[in-house]
């Protein structure tokens, strides 16, 4: 059986800069393993620009920042398997892989990092009624085709969700010659980047229909069109609203969830707020040693965060595998308050944060003119204020060392409503 | 005359509030740094895109592009025209140019990916 000190399962930017962090820290007995056939993930369908400004103060396509994460990996010698799909992990770490090269095969691991990024919400979950014609496909399916594969798959389209994968996807269809009648959205507010609407949709003179939705598809084999209409406040359709729109392409844009089958059978516990694994400041989950990082923990809309999230994660790992003892003393437990969704981490161990710790969260429905509260036992640790904030941002809050001493209960982060 | 734009310069996408006088920005206020008064003053006077697409070898591979640099806005259409009539042979590295002057903007195109063939 082969062993090995670390195992980063996933090719995509968390996975990279988690192996590479880790290799940085003297960990050499490790290996990637990605099911895909190049290292990138997701990126390498993106081919749009507005990554890596934060990272590498300039403006990049996904491939771009893909390739310069690859090119670390393989400058400093981190040995990857391609086309090697992990289908198991037990709770002590043992892995099932299969691949082409060697077959079905069970590896051990000191550590194991998480870097499965996230899918698509599948159709399935979206609860339009009738029939499946050809011609709906996930947004992000739709994206594969035509950048992956050179297929377009149709001329006239209308897009369901306005997620940043929609925005993008509209604009693409529109350069490829389709016809995009408009972006339905059933929320009051996009949960896309506003620089995506500006630049994917009011760029193209496309409509985006906010508090509407696809009631109803026609087109037995093939797609016909969709049907409509607005909704009320609470999600129902508004009669006499209805409106028809020809098209021979529907695609879903209605938001990501972390894939964690795998986290599931190794025994690892997942947050029912982010579908991810419930995590600690170093970013371990509740299975000693296996950390997560990246779209699996929970779903990233800048790729530069989620470099930045897996560099400690791999950093973490290397210090568990040199015998830090993991998370010593009591965990104070980090919650989501008034208008908050979630938080990663969901607890942490005072005694073993080193000089910080980054709380990220998103809030619930935007709220403007508001300022971030993080609070421990009635006593207020740090304040964030911001003109908006939105859920399609996600928001991060620093906490020194020093400001956890002698907390006592749990650490809320919530929304407070500006003083009149 | 007063214009309200969003900044796409990053995805901050701050609100911007710009003065306007004779198609020219004169004030612009909501920007976090400089990009977004950039950003405000060609948006009103002469407003341009950095394009991303994807060109095809002879077998209708896609390679992923981009513009190098922006182009006007309504040239869009013939930048990505032109680039579809341009056929890509690989191997391609990252930034190798594959055509020099798009739809006659005077802006080259590069590949985004390094692919073998
Ligand atoms: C369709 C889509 C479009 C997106 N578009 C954008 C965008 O435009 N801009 C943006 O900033 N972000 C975008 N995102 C978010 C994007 O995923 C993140 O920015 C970033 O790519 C997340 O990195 P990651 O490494 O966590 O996940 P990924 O990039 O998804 O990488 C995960 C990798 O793990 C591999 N993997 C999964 N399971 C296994 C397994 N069992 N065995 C082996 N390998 C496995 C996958 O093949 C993949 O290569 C998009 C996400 C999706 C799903
Ligand atoms: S003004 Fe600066 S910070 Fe604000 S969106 Fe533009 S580039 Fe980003």
């Amino acid at each position: 059986m082969r062993e090995f000190e670390l195992v980063i399962i996933g090719g995509g930017p968390a996975g990279m800069a988690a192996a590479i962090a880790a290799k940085k820290q003297g960990i050499d007995d490790l290996v990637i393993f990605e099911r895909g056939d190049r290292l990138g993930g997701i990126l390498n369908q993106c081919i749009h620009n507005g990554f890596g400004l934060h990272t590498f103060k300039e403006e990049l396509t996904g491939p771009e920042y893909a390739e310069r994460y690859a090119q670390q990996v393989y400058d400093l010698g981190i040995p990857y398997e391609l086309g090697t799909m992990v289908l198991d992990i037990t709770p002590d770490k043992q892995i099932t892989v299969v691949s082409r090269q060697r077959g079905a095969e069970t590896v051990r691991a000191r550590a194991v990092i998480l870097a499965m990024g996230c899918r698509e919400r599948p159709r399935g979950a979206l609860g339009i009624a009738g029939f499946r014609p050809q011609g709906v496909y996930t947004a992000g399916t739709a994206q594969k085709l035509v950048n992956c594969e050179g297929v377009v798959p149709g001329k006239e389209v209308v897009i369901l969700g306005s997620g940043d994968i929609g925005l993008i996807m509209a604009r693409r269809m529109t350069l490829e010659g389709a016809k995009v009648r408009a972006v339905v959205e059933l929320m009051p507010y996009s949960s896309g980047l506003k620089r995506n609407i500006v630049q994917c949709l009011d760029d193209y003179g496309i409509p985006l229909m906010l508090s509407h939705t696809v009631i109803d598809i026609k087109g037995k084999e093939k797609l016909e069109g969709v049907w409509v209409a607005a909704v009320d406040e609470h999600n129902a359709p508004i009669e006499g609203t209805e409106e028809y729109f020809p098209c021979d392409t529907l695609l879903l844009s209605c938001g990501l969830i972390p894939e964690n089958e795998l986290s599931r059978s190794a025994g690892i516990e997942l947050s029912p707020l982010t579908s991810g694994p419930s995590v600690d400041e170093s970013l371990e989950t509740t299975v000693e040693g296996v950390f997560a990082c990246g779209n699996v923990l929970h779903v990233h809309d800048l790729v530069d965060f989620v470099s930045e999230e897996s560099v400690r994660a791999g950093e973490n790992a290397a210090e568990y595998i040199k015998g830090k003892p993991s998370s010593p003393g009591t965990p104070v437990a980090v919650k989501p308050g008034n208008g908050v969704r979630y938080t990663v981490p969901s607890r942490l161990y005072p005694e073993s944060v080193t000089d910080c710790v980054h709380i990220r969260f998103r809030v619930t429905a935007p709220v403007k003119g508001a300022a971030i509260v993080v609070s421990c036992g009635g006593k207020e640790l740090a304040r964030k204020r911001g003109r908006i904030f939105v859920p399609s941002e996600m928001i991060e809050v620093i906490l020194k060392k020093e400001q956890l001493a002698g907390l006592s209960g749990d650490i809320e982060v919530r929304t407070e409503e500006a003083a009149k | 005359m007063t214009r309200e734009l969003t900044c796409i310069g990053c995805p901050m996408g701050c609100a911007l509030t710009v003065e306007v006088e004779n198609n020219e920005a004169v004030s612009v206020t909501g920007n976090t740094c400089k990009i977004g008064e950039n950003y405000a003053r060609t948006e009103i006077s002469a407003p341009v895109r950095a394009v991303t697409t994807t060109a095809l070898t002879a077998e209708g591979i896609p390679v992923p592009v981009k513009t190098v640099g922006s182009v006007p806005k309504d040239k869009i259409f013939e930048v990505v025209a032109h680039i579809k009539r341009t056929t890509v042979t690989l191997p391609v590295k990252v930034g190798d140019i594959i055509l020099d002057n798009a739809a006659d903007t005077g802006v080259a195109v590069a590949a985004t990916a390094s692919m073998d063939n």
